[in-house]
């Protein structure tokens, strides 16, 4: 099974969301922290183009012969004393996770942050058959607690205030003083340290996700700054890894660049605090680490993308920088989009994922501004993406019946370049004349959603058209 | 047909190649164990002491404190002095390197010096880095026999010694010299890239340090 999806509900979810302001104004901190971060690290790496280049180039390149790169992996893997686990579905994927948590007689387990857990819901499944995994990244710690899915792919609880925390935790950690001081975040994280620290400490299995698969030497890699991860994964007798396919690259060397890339473009750090591979489970006279190293690789819809106008989305290292700059995003948050995976790289991938039916709304939820792209490491050309999925979504009539006449009206005189002249130059005339003095319009026939919120400016003089004849331009 | 066959054949169909293509086996090998370096930043490219000098810059950039020690026998006093520094008890915990036991632990008579991995109990952890990377001041710690990895994460303060003359520019450097250590496509257990002490930002985007990890991580350079 898979989160519900509420995609559906898109333009519901963005108005209630535009009509709350504690998230307005939680999520205006982007603007400083996220966005001004990745700009100053930005400036500071005149590398940093052809690093992009770079890291293009070498998930291109893998995709192309992403088989044989999974199979030297895997390789790898069983070499170093691992299991390799093929999951084609979610429901696969988590039907492995829980045969190994039972096979482990596992009653506590910890998980790293996942955004791929996430995609295929293993916390409801794993629930289900009577094992609740610990969140253990503060964020993820922090929704678990509230009953929420992350708003964000790297900032999960960048909805949620402190006061908001507090209150949680209070209802939820009530062996401790309830007298207890949680006016600042220090003691917020302070009390998180304290209550994980048991759960890492006891955990029978850790659950992590992966960055990156290295073909190379059969490591998995994550990047963290919490060390909540490496906790995860090196304290339990178990160690699952759950990944999709696209995340291998070739070599060590593959790893850097796009990690020079990747904490640059999410947080604006030169590199995230931890970076850990992993291969295997612990050696021969080691002093630690896990008795048992599994990873389950995922497909879920991703080798369907490979040869479609959807490949080059499978070169996401999922940083977030589309989501912090994208204007959509930052008016209305990530639940609104009702998907695992918010914002442009979002509403790219989950219609491949879970099909157009269910995710139609997604494609337009973007003005296509381009601030996407243009942060994008992977150079990922995703309004072009999004623009098909619009296509694709006319040409399967999901489009609503209001729209698709509208465009009908539209493309009928687009036909007609006379006519369009003479329409527009019509309807320039008409605006102005009802606006009158004031220059602007508080109703126009059939621009309600547009007029509800704000007067639409009248046209001040000939159509955009007249204009252009007018300056002699052809 | 098992899910890695069909995983592999859909890759296979929807990419309209063959597994067996000598070509792509071809570029596939020559990546794996050529492994070339793609664009390296300049900013690593130095001499020796400058290059050591953008290691302690970065990593203090990266609120890391940094001793700069002239030989490896300072080190035990300059374990004592961090602790006292900050109240902390005389009490260390390392593993077993032998970079680490030969050092004169006796002349430190306060200090409690254990060994082994730690359980969690432990207010300070000491380790010795394999490498340092001065484009980010970033330590590289890997496991093994003495290394113990729950060293650089369990305790509150963890002391990284790193001798001068293994920071490099670069991780590439790094990656090279593992391979000539443990040999091409052969990794330790665990091979930790850490740069600063544990940290957060997951409460309203307020960067806090010491979130699951060190609250401080202080690094001796040696040499």
């Amino acid at each position: 099974m898979s989160l519900g999806l509420t995609s559906a509900s898109f333009p519901k979810n963005a108005h209630a969301a535009l009509a709350n302001p504690p998230l307005l104004k939680a999520i205006a901190h982007i603007e400083e922290t996220l966005v001004g971060g990745r700009r100053r690290a930005v400036d500071a790496l005149p590398e940093f183009d052809a690093l992009r280049d770079a890291g293009r180039d070498i998930k291109a390149h893998t995709l192309k012969h992403l088989d044989l790169y999974l199979e030297a992996f895997e390789k790898k893997v069983v070499e170093a004393g691992g299991f390799v686990h093929w999951a084609a579905d979610a429901a696969e994927a988590s039907r492995i996770v829980l045969d190994i948590c039972q096979a482990a007689g596992a009653r506590r387990v910890t998980k790293g942050k996942s955004m791929i857990t996430e995609e295929v819901g293993l916390n409801a499944f794993l629930g289900a058959n009577g094992i609740t995994p610990v969140e253990t990244d503060l964020g993820e710690y922090i929704i678990q607690l509230r009953g929420e899915t992350p708003s964000h792919i790297i900032a999960p609880a960048v909805h949620v205030n402190k006061e908001q925390v507090a209150a949680d935790f209070r209802r939820v950690h009530t062996d401790l003083d309830p007298k207890r001081n949680l006016d600042e975040p220090t003691s917020l994280l302070a009390e998180a340290r304290g209550v994980l620290r048991e759960r890492f400490l006891s955990a029978d299995v850790g659950i992590t996700g992966a960055n990156f698969l290295v073909a190379e030497t059969g490591s998995t890699v994550i990047v963290t700054n919490e060390g909540n991860g490496d906790l995860t994964q090196i304290l339990p007798k178990t160690h699952i890894v759950l990944a999709s396919i696209e995340k291998v690259v070739p070599t060590l060397e593959d790893v850097a660049t796009i990690m020079r890339l990747l904490a640059r473009s999410a947080t604006g750090q030169e590199m995230s605090v931890y970076t850990t591979f992993s291969t295997g489970p612990r050696r021969a006279g080691d002093p630690d680490g896990p008795e048992a190293f599994h990873v389950v690789l995922l497909d879920n819809g991703r080798s369907a993308m490979l040869g479609s106008e959807f490949e080059d989305m499978l070169r996401c290292i999922r940083c977030g920088a589309c989501i912090n700059h994208c204007p959509v995003y930052r008016s209305i948050g990530g639940h609104a989009y009702g998907s695992v995976y918010p914002g442009p790289m979002g509403s790219v991938l989950t219609p491949s994922l879970q099909g157009l039916e269910k995710a139609a709304h997604l494609a337009n939820a973007s003005t296509l501004c381009g601030r996407c792209e243009s942060v994008c490491p992977m150079r990922i050309p995703l309004p072009k993406m999004l623009r098909h999925w619009r296509e694709k979504e006319f040409e399967r009539h999901l489009t609503p019946k209001k729209a698709r006449f509208g465009l009908a009206v539209w493309r009928f005189f687009a036909a007609r370049p006379h006519l369009y002249g003479a329409a527009t130059r019509l309807a320039a005339w008409g605006l102005a004349r009802l606006a009158g003095k004031n220059g602007a319009l508080s109703q126009v026939p059939l621009a309600d959603g547009w007029t509800r919120w704000r007067d639409l400016p009248a046209p001040e003089g000939g159509t955009f058209r007249t204009e252009w004849a007018k300056r002699g331009r052809k | 047909m098992s899910s890695r066959d069909a995983i592999l054949g859909r890759i296979r169909r929807s990419l309209g190649v063959s597994g067996t293509d000598a070509t792509r086996l071809a570029a596939v090998h020559h990546r794996l164990t050529e492994t070339p370096v793609n664009v390296v930043p300049a900013r690593g490219q130095l001499p020796d002491a400058e290059r050591v000098e953008l290691f302690v810059r970065k990593a203090c950039e990266i609120f890391a404190t940094v001793a700069r020690l002239d030989s490896r026998d300072e080190v035990p006093a300059a374990v004592a002095e961090y602790l006292r520094d900050r109240n902390l008890p005389q009490a260390i915990r390392r593993g077993e390197d032998p970079r680490l036991a030969s050092l004169p632990w006796e002349r430190e008579a306060q200090l409690a010096v254990t060994i082994g991995p730690s359980v969690g109990r432990d207010l300070a952890g000491l380790s010795h880095a394999d490498a340092g990377v001065a484009e980010t001041g970033t330590v590289v710690l890997t496991s093994g026999v003495n290394n113990p990895t729950t060293l650089n994460f369990l305790p509150d303060h963890h002391i990284v010694v790193v001798d001068a003359s293994t920071i490099k520019g670069d991780y590439e450097t790094v990656w090279a010299n593992l391979r000539e250590r443990f040999g091409a496509g052969v990794m330790p257990r665990t091979v930790n890239l850490v740069t600063g002490p544990s940290r957060s930002a997951d409460i309203e985007e307020t960067l806090l340090l010491g979130a699951h990890g060190p609250r401080s991580l202080h690094i001796l350079v040696v040499g």
